[in-house]
């Protein structure tokens, strides 16, 4: 090669690693490389053949989960007889639930909406999107402001009876404000406690709380939404 | 692999038809094997390469890909139901009946489709609390959790929606439930109770009204959606690997 040349060429020798290319790197001005992925795979087939097989799995047990479980049938429709109690689908009976504590227009309106409203806002919300912990800076004002809040959502939840939200939520905030008190480098269970997020407390209080209520309106209520016991 | 056995496989995959097909020779170098992605139609929302870490069981439990997969169970096992159904009271019961006594495997299709109604709308639960614990909806990924916030509606109203075809009992009084909520809402909930019944109360044309947006509405609009929500991973720098497990 004569001296005058202006770049250098390249070539990738395994091809079963990178695609074959080929590189001209000029001398005066040669590419940078910000980052370098080293754990990438090819798609085709890492991801493909995983997925088929996470396919084929729930397939199988689909089918033999239909073989034996038959979906239920009642008697044909009838708008003069209503079943005591109507139960809406298990993934309302949270909903109905809260409708047996609230008015109405709080918790067949207000609740739902603003629970959707709050999900899609999750994102949007970038006061802690490094997922800090709640009493890492400004423990004081934090501590009276969450008190604040959890006091006078309890009050509202007293006022309607609703005990099993009043109880659930006590004992969820009690743990959050135990973070407080507790001093780093404990127990590795306090420790995690200690280190979670408001967002994270937050979610964690919403899906315990759903959770409780589709339970309890699925195998806790009777004629007139009265409590029942399963096994009696 | 017996040597005789690899050799008709290749020469299986290495003709005119099969490049005809795939438009590509067998995906043995990394070029074919990006075309594999790139070049399909259906497998072109994938990225042409992942990172290892996002393959991980514990990163995703592929909640997602199952969601997915049960929303495609439910489309073949919802088309077949269709061909012995009839949106009309009380002939859509006499269906129910006729799929468990008359048809063959009537009952075991109706079974897989209720159950995989039921287990999206976990699926799809889970998978929304699961990339909120992995922070998956931070930046970039924004807009992807919210389109992920529609689409569990979707899958809500479309397991709602399906609650009714049965026309029994359960069906007609767990929606007179769900639908007298709607009334609640003040100014907008009357006529929007009015206008996904067709009436003032559960009948043929609430019937009707839940069989069209069952079958043709919504799966439509979660189709669209379920693209948008694939490509947009992709547009995104596909699935989030925290920096804990970046250390690792």
């Amino acid at each position: 090669m004569s001296e005058n040349r202006k770049f250098e060429a390249g070539i990738g020798s395994d091809f079963s690693k990178d695609p074959v290319r080929i590189v001209f790197i000029t001398k005066k001005t040669s590419a940078k490389v910000r980052g370098v992925l080293r754990d990438q795979v090819m798609s085709y087939p890492h991801v493909v053949l995983r997925e088929i097989i996470a396919f084929e799995l729930l397939t199988i047990v689909l089918v033999l989960m239909a073989l034996f479980w038959d979906a239920p049938l009642e008697q044909l429709a009838n708008p003069l007889l209503t079943p005591n109690p109507a139960k809406a689908p298990w993934y309302f009976l949270g909903l109905q639930e809260l409708l047996h504590y609230f008015p109405p227009i709080v918790a067949g309106v207000l609740i739902p909406v603003l629970i959707i409203i709050g999900l899609v806002a999750i994102p949007y919300f970038d006061l802690n999107v490094k997922g800090e912990p709640l009493w890492n800076a400004r423990r004081t004002p934090r501590l009276r402001i969450f008190c604040g809040i959890v006091l006078i959502f309890l009050m509202f939840f007293g006022v309607y009876k609703a005990w099993s939200i009043f109880v659930t939520t006590a004992i969820i905030a009690a743990l959050a404000v135990a973070g407080y008190f507790v001093p780093a480098g404990r127990g590795s269970a306090i420790e995690y406690l200690r280190s979670r997020s408001l967002p994270w407390w937050l979610m964690t209080w919403f899906i315990i709380m759903a959770c409780i209520l589709t339970i309890i309106g699925t195998f806790f209520r009777g004629p007139g939404w009265s409590w029942v016991w399963p096994w009696r | 692999m017996s040597a005789s056995l690899q050799s008709t496989l290749k020469g299986f995959c290495n003709n005119r038809v099969w490049r005809s097909i795939f438009r590509r020779a067998p995906a043995r170098t990394n070029r074919t094997r990006s075309i594999a992605i790139f070049g399909n139609l259906f497998l072109h929302a994938l990225p042409v390469k992942v990172r290892e870490k996002s393959l991980r069981v514990r990163a995703t439990y592929y909640l997602g890909s199952f969601s997915f997969f049960l929303f495609v169970v439910l489309t073949l096992t919802g088309i077949m139901l269709m061909f012995y159904y009839h949106p009309a009271a009380p002939k859509a019961y006499n269906d129910m009946k006729d799929l468990r006594f008359v048809v063959s495997e009537g009952i075991f299709l109706r079974n897989l489709h209720r159950l995989a109604a039921q287990a999206m709308v976990l699926a799809v639960f889970w998978h929304m609390f699961h990339v909120f614990y992995r922070g998956g909806y931070k930046p970039p990924h924004e807009f992807n959790w919210v389109i992920g916030v529609v689409l569990l509606l979707l899958t809500l109203f479309l397991s709602y929606t399906g609650y009714l075809l049965p026309w029994d009992q359960l069906a007609f009084w767990a929606i007179t439930v769900g639908t007298n909520i709607i009334s609640y809402i003040p100014i907008l909930g009357k006529p929007t109770r009015f206008l996904l019944l067709g009436g003032h109360e559960i009948g043929e044309n609430a019937l009707l009204r839940f069989f069209v947006l069952h079958c043709v509405i919504l799966p439509l609009a979660m189709i669209v959606l379920i693209a948008l929500h694939f490509w947009r991973i992709q547009k995104d720098g596909g699935l989030t690997i925290r920096e804990s497990d970046e250390r690792k």
